[in-house]
């Protein structure tokens, strides 16, 4: 089925789907849906939005058929075309372009014998080329598509079979809705399956789905409640439920429905019981699943949508100009129709030359000039420039194929580059005003790095571990490069699949005697891990950077205090207990077990570590056990039907293997093993390391009272484990609490098991996690503590958040007055740490008494259930659970600053960009974020906007305004904003430069309606803006706002999926390949790997495509038109009759072949300034950004030089052969090539710089002319009639005449180029022009030549304003202190000026940046 | 400025992880056409350096100028062979429809093309059902006067010049692209089946007495068919050699010109006229282009002037000015 059908089939659906719920009160009834499949029965989709699912076999046949009939079976085709309908579908898909019917137009013109100008077939075949050379392109693009579909389409996986009973090979495209489908480990998943068995005893399976977003890191998945307990294979045949999802929707991170079992009881399915197609099965044996979409209908393929097609600014402008061509036509078309009237009126009688009509007739004046004008426009139709477009295309393939081969972008740590995946916009990028940037992983590294806490009001600075960070900065790189280089066997090289977790140390670190306290397990797993490769793609988790965490000397000595002894008692003891110690203990739990990090050990890939809930655990208390079997017993309960009668199937594990493998997947960390999973699969080998592990575990469980658990062999060492997680702060808090030996061991859906240090393990059930998002900004895991067998919630998120959920009242007793201090002293510490550019989250508890857990149990199953309003109710649900909270401490974690982000972001302000930073952080990080990144200068006023109310916004936006009116009055050329909104003021110009930060509370009035202006205006003041706390909602209103108001280019940066929205409004959206995954790489226009790169790609690749694109657009424009006038020129010699003085081949070829590649040359490799000047001068980039190179002046500019220059090429011909006997073509000959050298010269002139390639073309092309002229005049002797050159080059290249005719008119034609061109250089260069004289100095030179440069910056500026124009500032302007003082005098004053508006006032430490306790940019 | 973008650096350097390549595959070469730092001629347009060109341009200009010039007036003395042109002004022989109006294949000599001219002859394609020889409108509004030119001295009886028909076409055209149709020996029965142009007075075939200049290889006709550019043109009619009798080729004296009119003008407002001309290398006489070439050679040579006087007055801040303006 063709993408559109299937579009519009899909939004209809939708719409339908939309209509239905409105009119169904209760539309996921199932009755209610079974009426409404009833009522249309032929088309069971019509469901609205939801699906049912049922088994394809047998006994559901019927209803099989109903349901799921019409579903979309798993073959896929993503190509466009079949080979039947290419040539239709092509060549309908091409003559939607204005350019290609314009040419249609002009051949069916053409076959008016009325008005024919040319041979009919003649002029179809520029036509005929474009169109080949596209369809050529998109059929060879659609072939590779086709040959991958059916690679994809082929691949076999196993579906059960109803009639073999068992599962049998399958191709992927035979799958449908309703197979079971079993998987192995690392397997991809065929289709979209619902989990509903998992090899895994607790029903978890993981998956990677690093094919899907990018994203390394495994996700969990879950079986499907109810099956979860079952111990053996769930039978297809005996699978009587039936599933009830939403219709296929491209959200990857939702799935809503439930699965109905025979007895009508329902349970819930969410995400994490969605298997999706494209992942791979990691760490789990074997699952099996219901395939609910397929195909086209899965989440992955309807993500997939293909390359995104942007028109640029440029083109846009290009595209004006093309119209005022077509008025230029017509006025040119128009003349000769007039003139051709005029012309024959003229006569009484009928001469000879005036041929009448075949049968005798005479056309009268008026209408033979009607006729002339179609005539005229197919002889003068090159005047459009058509071959401009295809031109273009080209020519943007060659730009990117520089920037996509440009070695500077290359990490080598990523072994990635530069992707360009919008293929037209190349351009935009020379044109960046605005820049918005994200922070989070587009400044900073996103390498989150545990810095400091504070526990119950005590800071822990943890100076050692600072110390080891700043020494770290300087080993990082010869580290780096450690950890990068492949060291490892050949055969690890042949299988880049196989996952090997990277060790977590390497290099010097790791023997540092810093680390005394993990120094034994580091030599232990050093000795260990040697052998083990480092995986080529570094990740987050995985450098010691990270892992490595030196405690806190004050800190560890309260930790030591905390001893078993402790809690022999312990209901009794917990009063006695030090406050402290126990918040301690509850923080470093809280640290180690509220998060969803999946643990596995490097030896093992990928090889989750757990141990079995029967052996493993150390049993604490009666009450543990009673819990246990309660467990279990539930489960027996709940499928009953399944639970019963298992028979171990032919083909599949039956329940003991299973439970070999289980327990082979402990695996002993021997690097024999080089794939784990093989080792899993096979229970014959395993099994000698299960009796082993028996042993392991008793001793393990002896390890408690010596409490030297890392010690004993058989358990993965702490050191060796390694967290993976979906947010690096996640990990990072894990391996902070590993420092203070709280190690987190193991996590499955049921519980933690975390090895505290002088407690040996515990295990903690796991009864709920409410997972992390973006509205509620925290997540909590609630748990049964084992000691105090109390249950807890450990919540984990936004300081702001937290602190509002503290409880009032003390829940253990402690008094009210020492929570509300810990409290005050927590928050200040919070504060201290955002002010050093930390990342701040607070931990808090909450113990909750066993009647008050189940009753929320309760709420919260009935929200997990609803398919409606889900996500409400779950939100209402979380927040009953997390209230009366007791804070425990904060975190700070650091997040480095990219290497070389304030020395781009410097030079990209120098390059007139104005940079915004938008970020979800808080106030304090963020503003030091940009204080550290040079996006803010120490001296800069910084202006705060932080208001409750709307009125208070305006009030407090209007005075700074004020404030900065008065501050800039001096500046004649300021004009108020509100007048010329489009043109902003440039601040760099003036005496003040301020910065602006805006909260996303503000931020949301600010947005409103009657804000906007204001808002807009008092940003324009400001050289930099920053939002902190907004939403990505925000951040795309932001960017819309900027660009739709002030009409400016704006490009957004980004590296999360909080981006995307951002990146999809700017002009420019980048993606920065980091840490987070690919939704913003996906959603972007060029994907990089480091925000540094973003300074070469405007400053040089911005600035070349721009001026070479547009250069080429004006050449193409001045090439056509200077050419045309030629047959213009002619018709007043030939009564406007039409008659081309050039034969129709040579006119055709003369664009097609002889002026066709020396432009697209120029476009590809034209360079003005070099690429190192470029970026020693970001000041260049003004030119792009004002469209100098391309202004609608530069255009009538270019179209009037080629006017001339068509006059002299027609002129001098004329009067040179006035009066002889010359006939047509022999006239036509001499200005045809002349033509030629002028264009082609005209390049040269125009050109910045010539490479032997610009020569070789330019060569070429002249020779090609010759050639063909030649070749064509010496064997057309009576083709092409009328039209006939027979002969005629050679005669000429014999005549001496014909050469002075050329050289003369060449010379005239090109003289006031060359003369404006000289004049342009020796008297007023442009900084382009005296940029590129600075290439041809010595490199001494040069540096000195830079120096005055930059000195005489302001000496320019002045002398610019004159000129009309700013060249941007350079150098930065001494501030006085008095102006600091004065700005933070201003901000004081508004505080209180307007009491009631909360006035955020930063005491403005001029030296803060240094101070702080940020990795500033590395020292030059 | 800490950025480094010294990319040289890693030509010498390589990778550091050399030995990886594999697993690096995604490097870009670091070739100078990949990067772009392929060698370049920059040329830089400044008065400076632009201004030999100019003087060298005036150099060459003005003599080539006034050797063109001289040629072209020397025309005048009428030595050597002397070519005769016949005149038209206002005939637009290049009128698109006029222009078209031929069948090159029926001049080539094609038998098929001859009885069945090209559509393009329309109306001059058939009259009375047979096809026309030569068809189309450019051959049937052949020029038809005759001139011929007499010597009249006091004594004797006019002395007519002897004008030479043959050798005023193009050899390829009369050689190559125009054929007679193959047949007999009697041209009149190789365009048997053809009828003569309407406005013609006699057919194709007794254009001429001499066999190699009749029918579609009479010169006249070629010259004819070649169509003027330009609606005021001249076409070679005859060639007036230089003999042993004559000397100059024409001598000063008194001339009668004998023109037998045939062809009307008055529909279009034309002129006829008679030219005589010798040919020089820059055929016939245009002071046009000598006085252009000297112009241009005269203001190249003041514009170099006047880049020598900016390229001064610019000195002191000349290269360096590049930077401080």
């Amino acid at each position: 089925m063709t993408e559109p059908l299937q579009w519009t089939r899909y939004h209809w659906r939708r719409l339908i789907g939309g209509a239905n719920r409105d009119n169904d009160e209760r539309p996921y009834n199932y009755s209610s849906l079974l009426a409404c499949g009833g009522k249309t029965s032929q088309t069971p989709k019509l469901a609205g939005k939801h699906r049912v699912v049922v088994p394809h076999l047998r006994p559901f046949k019927e209803e099989y058929e109903k349901f799921s009939g019409a579903y979309m079976n798993n073959r896929i085709r993503t190509t466009k075309y079949t080979l039947l309908n290419f040539v239709p579908r092509n060549l309908f898909e091409q003559f939607h372009r204005a350019a290609n019917l314009y040419f249609l137009f002009l051949v069916v013109l053409n076959w008016v014998p009325l008005v024919e100008a040319f041979q009919k077939e003649i002029t179809m075949l520029p036509l005929v080329v474009v169109l080949t050379i596209i369809a050529i392109k998109d059929g060879l693009e659609d072939y590779r598509k086709y040959k991958i579909d059916k690679q994809i389409n082929n691949l076999v996986t196993k579906v059960y079979s109803p009639k073999e009973k068992k599962y049998i090979d399958r191709c992927w495209k035979d799958v449908t809705v309703g197979d079971f489908i079993r998987l192995s480990c690392n397997e991809v998943i065929p289709a979209d399956m619902v989990l509903l068995f998992s090899t895994d005893p607790d029903g978890i399976c993981h998956i990677e789905t690093s094919g899907l977003d990018g994203e390394s890191n495994l996700k969990q998945r879950q079986v499907a409640r109810g099956y979860t307990e079952q111990d053996s294979e769930v039978d297809p045949e005996k699978f009587s439920s039936r599933i009830e999802c939403e219709s296929p929707n491209n959200d990857l991170n939702r799935f809503r429905g439930f699965l109905e079992h025979s007895n009508k009881k329902r349970v819930g399915l969410s995400k994490e019981n969605l298997l999706l197609r494209g992942c791979t099965i990691r760490n789990t044996e074997a699952v099996v699943g219901i395939v609910v979409y397929a195909g086209h209908e899965t989440k992955a393929m309807l993500n997939n949508s293909g390359p995104r097609y942007k028109r640029s600014k440029l083109e846009r402008r290009a595209n004006t100009d093309v119209l005022w061509c077509v008025l230029l036509l017509i006025i040119m078309c128009f003349t000769g129709a007039l003139g051709h009237e005029i012309w024959l009126s003229r006569y009484e009688d009928v001469p000879f030359f005036n041929i009448p009509e075949p049968d005798g007739r005479l056309t009268s004046p008026l209408l033979a000039g009607f006729y002339m004008f179609w005539t005229m426009i197919i002889l003068l139709q090159v005047l459009i420039p058509i071959s401009l477009y295809v031109s273009i295309e080209i020519v943007k393939l060659g730009q990117i194929y520089f920037i996509q081969n440009d070695v500077d972008f290359y990490n080598e740590k990523m072994d990635s580059t530069v992707q360009c995946r919008a293929l037209n916009i190349t351009e935009d990028l020379g044109q960046i005003q605005y820049l918005f940037s994200d922070k989070t992983g587009t400044l900073t590294e996103n390498k989150m790095v545990f810095r400091r806490c504070s526990v119950a009001g005590f800071d822990y600075s943890h100076k050692v571990n600072a110390k080891r960070l700043e020494s770290y900065q300087e080993a990082v790189s010869e580290d780096e490069d450690f950890a990068d280089t492949p060291s490892g066997s050949p055969s690890d090289m042949a299988k880049p699949k196989a996952h090997s977790c990277r060790t977590a140390h390497n290099g010097p670190l790791g023997s540092k005697p810093l680390n005394h306290l993990s120094g034994s397990s580091f030599a232990l797993g050093n000795g260990e891990g040697a052998s083990e490769v480092p995986h080529s793609r570094q990740t987050a988790f995985s450098s010691p950077i990270e892992t490595d965490v030196v405690p806190d000397t004050r800190l560890l000595e309260k930790f030591s205090q905390i001893t078993p002894q402790l809690f022999t008692p312990p209901d009794e003891m917990a009063h006695s207990l030090p406050l402290e110690t126990l918040c301690i203990m509850d923080f470093f739990i809280a640290l180690a077990i509220c998060n969803t990090v999946v643990v596995s050990a490097p030896n093992q890939p990928r090889q989750k570590v757990r141990l079995s809930s029967l052996t493993g655990m150390p049993i604490k208390s009666l009450e543990e056990i009673k819990n246990l079997f309660q467990r279990l017993s539930v489960r027996r309960s709940s499928s009953p039907s399944l639970a019963s009668g298992k028979e171990p199937s032919s083909g599949v594990p039956n329940a003991f293997v299973n439970r070999l493998s289980l327990f082979s997947r402990i695996k002993l960390a021997s690097p024999v093993e080089e794939e784990g999973s093989q080792m899993s699969e096979s229970p014959q080998g395993s099994s000698n390391s299960t009796c082993h592990e028996e042993t392991e575990k008793q001793n393990s469980g002896a390890g408690v009272t010596n409490g030297k658990v890392d010690s004993l062999p058989g358990q993965p060492l702490a050191s060796d484990l390694c967290y993976e997680a979906e947010s690096p702060d996640e990990a990072a808090l894990v391996y902070a609490a590993r420092a203070y030996q709280c190690t987190l061991q193991s996590r499955t859906p049921e519980q933690v098991m975390v090895d505290f240090a002088a407690l040996g393990p515990l295990t903690f059930q796991l009864l709920h996690i409410l997972p992390f998002d973006s509205v509620r900004k925290r997540m909590s895991v609630v748990v049964r503590h084992p000691l105090s067998n109390q249950v807890v919630v450990y919540t984990k998120g936004a300081d702001s958040v937290i602190m509002e959920l503290l409880s009032v009242a003390s829940p253990d007793g402690t008094s009210l007055e020492k929570q509300q201090m810990i409290r005050e002293k927590t928050q200040k510490h919070l504060d201290d740490y955002a002010k050093r550019g930390l990342r701040t989250l607070c931990i808090a508890k909450k113990v909750m008494s066993d009647t008050e857990y189940a009753e929320w149990l309760k709420n919260h199953f009935l929200a997990e259930t609803s398919i409606d309003n889900r996500e409400e109710l779950l939100f209402e649900s979380a927040m009953r659970l997390e209230n009366k909270l007791t804070l425990l401490g904060a975190t700070g974690i650091e997040d480095r600053l990219q290497e070389g982000v304030p020395e781009s972001i410097e030079a990209l302000q120098k390059a007139g960009i104005k940079i915004w930073m938008l970020t979800g952080d808080k106030q304090e990080t963020a503003v030091n974020i940009a204080y550290a990144c040079k996006l803010l200068e120490p001296d800069d006023k910084l202006f705060i906007l932080n208001t409750q109310s709307k009125d208070a916004c305006e009030m407090l936006m209007s005075t700074i305004l004020k404030e900065l009116q008065k501050n800039n009055r001096a500046s004649p050329e300021q004009v108020p904003l509100s007048e010329n909104l489009h043109q902003p003021p440039v601040p760099q110009d003036l005496g003040l430069r301020a910065g602006l930060v805006i909260t996303g509370k503000t931020l949301e009035f600010a947005l409103q309606e009657s804000l906007q202006r204001q808002f807009l205006e008092l940003t324009a003041w400001c050289r930099a803006v920053v939002c902190c706390r907004a939403t990505p909602l925000q951040k795309s209103e932001v960017v819309k706002l900027v660009r739709n108001h002030l009409r400016v280019m704006t490009l957004a940066i980004g590296d999360g999926a909080n981006d995307v929205s951002m990146i999809q409004v700017a002009d420019v959206g980048i993606g920065i390949s980091g840490q987070e995954g690919m939704q913003a790489v996906m959603a972007s226009d060029f994907a990089i790997s480091q925000f540094r790169h973003l300074s070469k790609l405007l400053l040089v690749h911005g600035h070349w495509c721009y001026t070479r694109l547009s250069n080429m657009i004006l050449y193409f424009f001045y090439k056509n038109v200077a050419y045309v006038n030629l047959l213009f020129w002619y018709q007043f010699f030939c009564g406007f009759s039409g008659t081309s003085m050039t034969d129709y081949w040579v006119l055709i070829f003369f664009n097609l072949l002889f002026t066709s590649a020396p432009p697209v040359i120029y476009g590809v490799l034209e360079k003005d300034v070099s690429a190192e000047t470029l970026i020693q001068l970001p000041e260049l980039y003004t030119s792009g950004q004002k469209s100098e190179a391309y202004l609608p002046l530069t255009f009538w500019i270019t179209l009037l030089d080629a006017f001339y220059q068509s006059l002299v090429c027609f002129f001098v011909p004329y009067y040179t052969y006035q009066g002889s006997d010359i006939d047509i073509f022999t006239f036509g000959n001499p200005l045809n090539t002349a033509a030629l050298f002028i264009i082609l010269l005209h390049l040269v002139i125009e050109s910045k710089s010539l490479t032997w390639i610009h020569m070789v073309v330019i060569i070429g092309s002249i020779l090609s002319y010759f050639l063909f002229a030649l070749a064509f005049g010496a064997t057309c002797i009576t083709c092409n009639p009328p039209s006939n050159p027979y002969w005629i080059m050679q005669e000429h290249l014999l005549d001496p005449m014909f050469y002075l005719v050329c050289v003369l008119t060449t010379c005239i034609a090109l003289l006031p180029r060359f003369m404006y061109r000289v004049f342009q250089e020796s008297l007023f260069p442009s900084p382009i022009l005296r940029a590129k004289h600075l290439d041809r100095l010595t490199p001494e030179e040069k540096t000195e030549a830079l120096k005055k440069w930059k000195k005489t910056g302001k000496m320019d500026q002045a002398m610019s304003k004159y000129a009309g124009y700013s060249a941007a500032t350079s150098g930065r302007r001494p501030m006085s202190g008095h102006s600091t003082v004065s700005a933070m005098m201003l901000a004081t004053s508004y505080a209180i000026e307007q009491g009631n508006v909360s006035v955020c006032e930063t005491v403005f430490d001029s030296d803060m940046p240094q101070t702080s306790g940020v990795a500033g940019p590395p020292k030059d | 400025m800490a950025m480094n973008y010294n990319a040289k650096d890693e030509v010498d350097g390589g990778p550091p992880g050399a030995p990886g390549g594999a697993a690096k595959n995604r490097r870009p070469d670091n070739t100078a056409f990949k990067q772009q730092r392929l060698p370049a001629w920059q040329p830089i347009l400044t008065a400076g350096t632009v201004l030999p060109t100019f003087f060298i341009i005036g150099l060459i200009f003005i003599p080539i100028g006034i050797g063109i010039f001289v040629t072209s007036n020397n025309i005048r003395e009428i030595e050597g062979n002397v070519f005769m042109y016949y005149g038209l002004s206002n005939f637009y022989q290049n009128h698109r429809r006029y222009v078209k109006s031929r069948d090159d294949s029926q001049l080539n000599g094609d038998p098929s093309a001859l009885l069945n001219p090209s559509k393009e002859c329309e109306p001059y394609r058939r009259n009375e059902d047979k096809p026309i020889a030569p068809c189309g409108a450019i051959a049937n509004s052949m020029f038809n006067d005759t001139l011929e030119l007499f010597l009249i001295s006091n004594d004797s009886a006019p002395y007519a010049i002897p004008l030479k028909k043959k050798g005023i076409a193009w050899w390829t055209d009369k050689n190559v692209k125009f054929r007679n149709p193959p047949g007999g020996e009697n041209l009149e029965e190789r365009f048997k089946g053809t009828t003569k142009p309407v406005n013609w007075l006699k057919p194709v075939y007794l254009l001429d007495s001499e066999k190699d200049n009749n029918g579609f290889i009479n010169e006249d006709f070629i010259v004819w068919m070649r169509t003027a550019a330009l609606p005021t043109f001249r076409k070679l009619y005859r060639l007036i050699e230089r003999t042993e009798d004559l000397h100059p080729t024409l001598p000063a004296g008194r001339y009668y010109l004998n023109i037998t009119y045939n062809y009307p003008v008055h529909s279009f407002d034309g002129r006829k006229r008679m030219i005589l001309s010798t040919i020089s290398w820059m055929g016939g006489k245009n002071p046009f282009l000598g006085i252009a070439y000297i112009t241009i050679g005269s203001i190249s040579f003041l514009l170099g002037v006047v880049l020598l006087v900016i390229n001064h007055k610019y000195r002191n801040s000349g290269n360096t000015a590049d930077i401080t303006i």
